[in-house]
């Protein structure tokens, strides 16, 4: 008051007594004063991070669009009178040394001598994909557009996606029932394909599963039985009571599952047998012949003469192999539906895992520890460990999880099975408990902050009411933090469905054929190894025998990794917006 | 101005600032009260700090009773000792007792959860928890283990009725108490501290962060809850102690220098501080 007053006298007085301005001049508000660059650097910052996330994104969802699109097929004829059929790939522009030029000018083409002349010595080539590796031994081949004398898209090109050995490339000739020509012109012949091709698929298909699912499950069963009897011999001896009875009824389980698996194989045979009378004959294009079985043909289709709604229908059923079928071709082709499934449940159990640990952490150090050097140190620690690599945790995991924990679980309770490990090997449990150890930091930090953010008017609500320390932390303190808390299993989960390197360790693989949740009792397999997609990115990336074919994959299978992150952290805010909603918003 | 005739000319701030003991000035008529709350000879420090000077004061049965005085003077640390509240703070320190009902608040033996499970207590901000309508006032039979639904609904309407809030939050009961405007929130709040039938009601400023219509209800609710409920009430607001309360008390840097009945306190104070504050010459 009394200041105000003061000031308020003093300008006054001065009004008083002067037009005369005084000498000290403030200085005018500089460039940096007023901000004005701050506003560039602060936006420009904003800009580039945009455009960085932008243009990753871009490449990556333009990538993993485009993979699926079926391309036409293209034959070339170089001037040594080779060709080459197939996909391209990629176009890339060199510059040939000036020896191979002269090469060129000795051989036979003076055309190539025109073509150097008039690009200025920059040359194109191609890398297409020819297929038919059984034949030629070969993938892919670069073309240089010099050494063309003829290109053409020939109408009748057909692609063909096989189980095994890749794609082929060539000409229908003949449709083969039973060895005998049914079909021979190319109209005839797409005819009888789309006729038979379903129910061919159909058999296949169910001939696989009965491989797969139901020997498997015989074979389940019958480990099941055999490992009683270990556990009998190991407990109470061989040729003990126990182990007789035992025996007597493994000897009649045994005799039965055989009988079932003769049953099973019958089937099978006689299925096989069927499709085995349907073949279709081939023509490449360097005139070689080629019969391939139709159960063999995953798709086929004349690239050349598909209209729009064709190749939508192709593009669409490719997407739907992708996301529900499993891998072949050494995961460069088919689904990849084990390491969706795979990275969900890592996901889902880490979760799980990781949050109830994480706020009970959290809830200690914030209500209940007494501050001071114990708890701050605590604090540093927790802080650290979100910046170890998680390689280390990776390794950790392996030597605590798997060879300490694992390996004593399965002394206790897989005794039978050993040498084989049952929990003492990477799996996806063990696998979801190192991610889960990588990210507690984060759920601790997020969840003391939440906590720290909870009125303490809250508290002594709940403590003037006659609540307990416990009851005010269960009914007030938590609920109201929930949203917080989700904040931190959000961030976690990001980080953890994303992470690759601890995974190689600790169980995933290249290709687990059984799921972890199935039909066999107990349904869920925690112990056994599983896919993700994350480290399915680095295996068709840096891994695969193929890599030219996988890594077209790499941008779809990236793109399906991030939209799976994306659509649980969107569930999880959506749980958190309907928190916030319940617990948090105060209008007045 | 003036003393007027038969005011006490203790002097209490000279001997303040001496560090004197200052012997309240208690009226004759609270002997002839029902005593619910017995305060004695309790002094508090908040570490070195001490914050309540040698505290004599017995609160009447049935009777709504304010704490006035300037800021800081201790009223809140008062009121947020009778239920140790003030306990969660490890730096407090005190000395001296008080008693609810003949028993003790502060000793070894006492349960502070059971003590304050027989007060309720109103906070100077509305502090609704992030649970329903319904739940916020049934709050204190839930920590008791009440499930019976009969049971909880009976009090939960018994006590927005007795909060003057019940016909207007009849329909909504399961909204969440945070969509409600602050002067509900806050006799939502004072439902949930009726809730469970307390021997004490405290309320610690409970009208300084509502509008003046939302006070008015509040001030209306605290005068028909008279005789029902006995409450102890800060305020710092002279006219509402002076319309509201039956009894006032005046502190003044953590010792409580006049108590008595609230027309005498505000009329004809025994004491020229006690006069001087009342009529806005100082605080
Ligand atoms: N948590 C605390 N720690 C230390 N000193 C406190 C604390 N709370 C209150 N005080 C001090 O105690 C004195 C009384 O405060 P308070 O009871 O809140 O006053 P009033 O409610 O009358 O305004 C003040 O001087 C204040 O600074
Ligand atoms: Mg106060």
């Amino acid at each position: 008051m009394k200041t105000d007053a003061a000031v308020q006298k003093s300008t006054e007085s001065k009004k008083k007594n002067s037009f005369k301005r005084s000498s000290r001049q403030r200085a005018k508000a500089s460039l940096f004063a007023q901000g004005e660059p701050m506003i560039w650097l602060t936006g420009g910052g904003l800009v580039v991070s945009l455009m960085m996330i932008a243009g990753l994104m871009t490449l990556i969802v333009i990538n993993g669009i485009n993979t699926l699109w079926p391309k036409p097929v293209d034959l070339f004829v170089t001037y040594d009178n080779k060709p080459y059929m197939g996909e391209i790939t990629r176009v890339e522009h060199f510059n040939p040394a000036k020896s191979e030029l002269h090469q060129h000018q000795e051989k036979v083409n003076s055309d190539a001598v025109a073509y150097f002349e008039k690009h200025n010595g920059i040359a194109k080539r191609m890398l297409v994909r020819t297929g038919n590796f059984d034949l030629s031994g070969e993938h892919y081949n670069w073309v240089n557009e010099y050494d063309v004398r003829e290109h053409t898209t020939p109408e009748q090109a057909c692609v063909v996606e096989r189980t095994s050995w890749g794609r082929f490339y060539g000409f229908p000739s003949a449709f083969l029932y039973n060895g005998e020509v049914i079909a021979q012109d190319d109209n005839q012949i797409w005819e009888t394909f789309n006729k038979h091709h379903k129910e061919v698929r159909k058999r296949w298909r169910t001939q696989r599963k009965l491989e797969t699912h139901e020997i498997g499950k015989i074979n389940f069963y019958e480990e099941k039985e055999r490992l009683k009897l270990r556990e009998k011999e190991l407990k109470f001896g061989i040729e003990s009571e126990q182990w007789n009875t035992q025996n007597d009824h493994f000897k009649s389980f045994h005799a039965r599952s055989q009988s079932a698996y003769e049953d099973i194989r019958t089937e099978i045979n006689s299925l096989k047998e069927e499709n085995d009378k349907y073949k279709i004959r081939f023509t490449t294009a360097d005139n070689k012949e080629k019969i391939i079985p139709l159960a063999d043909i995953v798709r086929m289709y004349p690239a050349n003469s598909l209209t729009f709604f064709d190749r939508m229908n192709i593009y669409l059923s490719r997407w739907h192999e992708f996301l529900f079928d499993e891998p072949r071709e050494a995961n460069s082709e088919g689904g990849v539906f084990p390491a969706i499934f795979g990275t969900v449940v890592m996901t889902v159990i880490m979760s799980l895992a990781v949050v109830p640990f994480g706020v009970m952490a959290a809830l200690y150090l914030r209500e209940y520890a007494k501050g001071g050097l114990v708890v701050s140190t605590i604090r540093i620690s927790i802080n650290n460990l979100a910046g170890v690599p998680s390689i280390v945790f990776g390794v950790f995991g392996l030597g605590f999880f798997c060879y300490m924990v694992g390996a004593s679980i399965d002394d206790i309770f897989f005794a039978a099975r050993l040498p084989n490990p049952t929990f003492g090997k990477g799996g996806i449990l063990w696998a979801s408990m190192t991610l889960a150890l990588m990210t507690l930091p984060v759920v601790i930090v997020a969840t003391e902050e939440a906590l720290s953010a909870v009125p303490n008017s809250m508290r002594e609500g709940s403590y003037a009411c006659g609540a307990g320390k416990w009851q005010t932390i269960w009914r007030i303190v938590l609920p109201r933090a929930m949203p917080g808390i989700m904040t931190g299993m959000i961030l976690a989960m990001a980080r953890g469905a994303g992470e690759v390197a601890p995974l190689m360790l600790v169980g995933a693989v290249k290709l687990a054929p059984e799921l972890p949740v199935d039909g066999m009792f107990p349904f869920v397999h925690l112990e056994r190894s599983f896919m993700h997609l994350g480290f399915h990115i680095y295996d068709l990336g840096f891994q695969s025998q193929n890599s030219e074919a996988a890594k077209p994959m790499v941008f779809t299978t990236t793109l399906l990794l991030i939209t799976i992150v994306f659509i649980l952290n969107m569930l999880a805010v959506k749980l958190r917006r309907k928190l916030r909603k319940k617990f948090v918003s105060a209008k007045f | 101005m003036k003393n007027k005739p038969g005011l006490r000319k203790g002097n209490f701030f000279e001997s303040i600032a001496k560090g004197e003991r200052i012997v309240t000035e208690t009226h004759a008529e609270i002997n002839n009260e029902d005593i619910t709350l017995d305060v004695k000879e309790f002094n508090l420090f908040y570490g070195a700090k001490q914050a309540l000077f040698d505290i004599n004061i017995k609160i009447p049965k049935g009777k709504v009773t304010s704490l006035i005085g300037p800021s800081g003077c201790g009223k809140s640390t008062l009121l947020r000792s009778v239920n140790r509240i003030n306990d969660l703070l490890s730096i407090v320190r005190i000395e001296g007792n008080m008693y609810l009902n003949d028993d003790p608040i502060y000793d070894p033996a006492v349960d502070v959860i059971e003590l304050r499970k027989r007060m309720g207590m109103v906070f100077q901000k509305p502090n609704p928890f992030p649970m329903t309508i319904f739940e916020n006032v049934v709050y204190p039979l839930r920590i008791d283990g009440e499930r019976n639904k009969n049971v909880l609904a009976e009090v939960c309407e018994k006590s927005l009725r007795g909060a003057a809030l019940w016909e207007e939050v009849k329909d909504r009961l399961n909204d969440s108490a945070l969509a409600i405007s602050g002067g509900q929130q806050q006799r939502l709040c004072i439902a949930r501290a009726i809730a469970a039938e307390p021997e004490v009601l405290l309320m610690d400023e409970p009208c300084s962060a509502l509008d003046p219509i939302a006070t008015n209800k509040i001030e209306d609710l605290i005068d028909a809850m008279r005789g029902e409920y006995t409450i102890l009430m800060v305020t710092h607001n002279m006219q509402q102690a002076a319309r509201t309360s039956d009894y006032t008390a005046f502190m003044y840097l953590g010792r409580l220098i006049e108590y008595g009945p609230t027309g005498t306190i505000f009329q004809a104070p025994h004491c020229q501080e006690t006069s001087d504050y009342v009529t806005g010459r100082f605080g």
